[in-house]
């Protein structure tokens, strides 16, 4: 347990948290190992946990018959999954691991549990998550507006 | 009469606003839609030139167009090598030139990189799609001292893994040991095994130290505005940071006003900008 919690404090998604919250939600972690080609999760299943990637790569991904697109790929050091925070808790995504991944599980109820009963920690949690989500989504507005298209 | 015809031939090759003729050596298909035409000059010149610069090329009885030089500055007798995307009337008929056949070259113009100044510092390369062709030169500089800079990133983006320019040269580079290279795709279907996302996400995996590090950016404007936007929070100061802008051009000397932005011409002081001097420019709407 505590490798776990040093692990958990050490992520740079959690630099700078106070060691009560490390804590706490170090009590909602797990460590997890993906093989190349191993779904994390699939689109539609509940959003029950979500990844803190301590190595290799993940791919984000929509399929249709005979079409997986990748919309973004993710890997050392950044987060798998943001659908475990608001209703109705589910993925709209694939997660594929492109090469051996390790990764830190946090247990989405529980984390939920946790936030709930200390808003402190529910507000910290949303100021980490906050900025990756205006990222992920300012780089989705330039894909979609196709910048190396021919009449850019 | 062949005094006359020399004489004419020096006034002429003086003349900044008259083409010398070169005729097509080769072309490769880069792309779909993008060639690399080698020239060769008629007069059996070579053309000097320092990376960033361009060219006006003619076709003739078409038109004449801005376009960068894509070849190693280094190599003389290598051909005059330009990269193009068949957007139009002129880049669609000088991507169509078939072998032997004639075209107009005025140039070269303007500032290119600052590959001199670089020297001592860790350099960052920041190109979108066509972008990586004008820094190519630089590139190909950077190798071939390797030990004057520091340490050398190149990170590219592109439309898709079918749209990656200069693939097997960057396959190549990605072997060197000595510059580190990230590419990633907006988007991708089935088999792409690499980074899908945008090209600024590439920047936290480039080891530099931003106090001492120049970095040179090109693309499409919106992608080198965040491409700036994510240097400068990366820490690198905006009098480090260059760009190589566009503009529709006509002279290419600082003559007709055509390619103005805001006080500056980009023919005749850019194309390669410092990001400090350009400021608000680059996000203005129209100028
Ligand atoms: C300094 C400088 C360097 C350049 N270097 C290169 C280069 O290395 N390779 C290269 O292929 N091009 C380069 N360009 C752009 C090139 O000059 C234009 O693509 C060209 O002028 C288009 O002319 P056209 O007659 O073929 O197209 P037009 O018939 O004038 O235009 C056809 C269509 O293409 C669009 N278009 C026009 N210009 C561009 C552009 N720049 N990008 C995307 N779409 C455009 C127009 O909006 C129109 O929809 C450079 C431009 C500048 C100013
Ligand atoms: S193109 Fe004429 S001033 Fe630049």
């Amino acid at each position: 347990m505590e490798g776990l919690e040093r692990i958990v404090r050490e992520h740079p998604f959690f630099a700078g948290l106070k060691e009560e919250f490390c804590e706490l939600i170090s009590g909602c972690a797990k460590n997890v190992r993906f093989e190349a080609g191993q779904y994390l999760f699939h689109e539609g299943q509940t959003a029950d946990q979500f990844y803190l990637l301590r190595s290799g790569h993940v791919a984000l991904q929509m399929s249709q018959p005979e079409r997986t697109f990748t919309v973004q790929t993710v890997g050392e050091d950044e987060i798998v999954g943001a659908s475990w925070l608001v209703p109705p808790y589910r993925w709209g995504f694939d997660a594929k691991a492109l090469e051996l991944t390790r990764a830190i599980a946090m247990d989405a109820v529980c984390l939920r549990g946790k936030c709930e009963g200390d808003h402190d920690l529910g507000y910290e949690m949303m100021k980490r998550f906050m900025p990756v989500m205006i990222q992920r989504l300012q780089a989705t507005r330039l894909q979609i507006l196709d910048v190396y298209g021919v009449h850019n | 009469m062949s005094m006359a015809f020399t004489t004419e031939r020096i006034a002429a090759a003086a003349d900044p606003m008259v083409p010398r003729v070169a005729r097509l050596r080769r072309r490769r298909r880069d792309l779909n839609d993008v060639w690399t035409l080698v020239l060769e000059m008629e007069d059996g010149s070579d053309l000097e030139f320092a990376a960033g610069q361009f060219n006006m090329l003619t076709a003739f009885g078409v038109g004449e167009v801005p376009i960068s030089i894509s070849g190693d500055p280094a190599k003389a007798g290598g051909g005059l090598v330009h990269t193009i995307r068949d957007v139009g009337f002129v880049s669609g008929a000088l991507a169509r030139l078939a072998p032997g056949e004639a075209v107009g070259v005025r140039g070269p113009f303007g500032v290119g990189w600052p590959v001199a100044e670089a020297q001592g510092c860790d350099v960052v390369i920041l190109a979108g799609g066509l972008g990586l062709a004008p820094l190519r030169p630089v590139i190909y500089s950077l190798l071939a001292n390797r030990r004057r800079y520091g340490k050398v990133a190149l990170l590219y983006g592109a439309r898709g893994p079918g749209e990656i320019l200069f693939r097997s040269e960057l396959e190549q580079w990605r072997r060197l040991l000595d510059i580190e290279l990230h590419v990633t795709v907006d988007h991708a279907e089935g088999d792409w095994h690499g980074s899908v996302g945008v090209v600024t996400a590439l920047l936290p995996k480039a080891d530099f130290d931003p106090d001492n590090t120049l970095a040179m950016v090109c693309g499409p404007e919106i992608m080198m505005r965040f491409g700036v936007g994510a240097l400068r929070d990366a820490g690198v100061s905006g009098s480090a940071i260059y760009l190589s802008m566009e503009r529709s051009m006509k002279c290419a000397i600082g003559l007709c006003g055509h390619c103005q932005l805001g006080p500056a011409f980009v023919c005749r002081d850019g194309p390669v900008f410092r990001h400090d001097r350009l400021g608000s420019l680059l996000s203005a709407k129209e100028i």
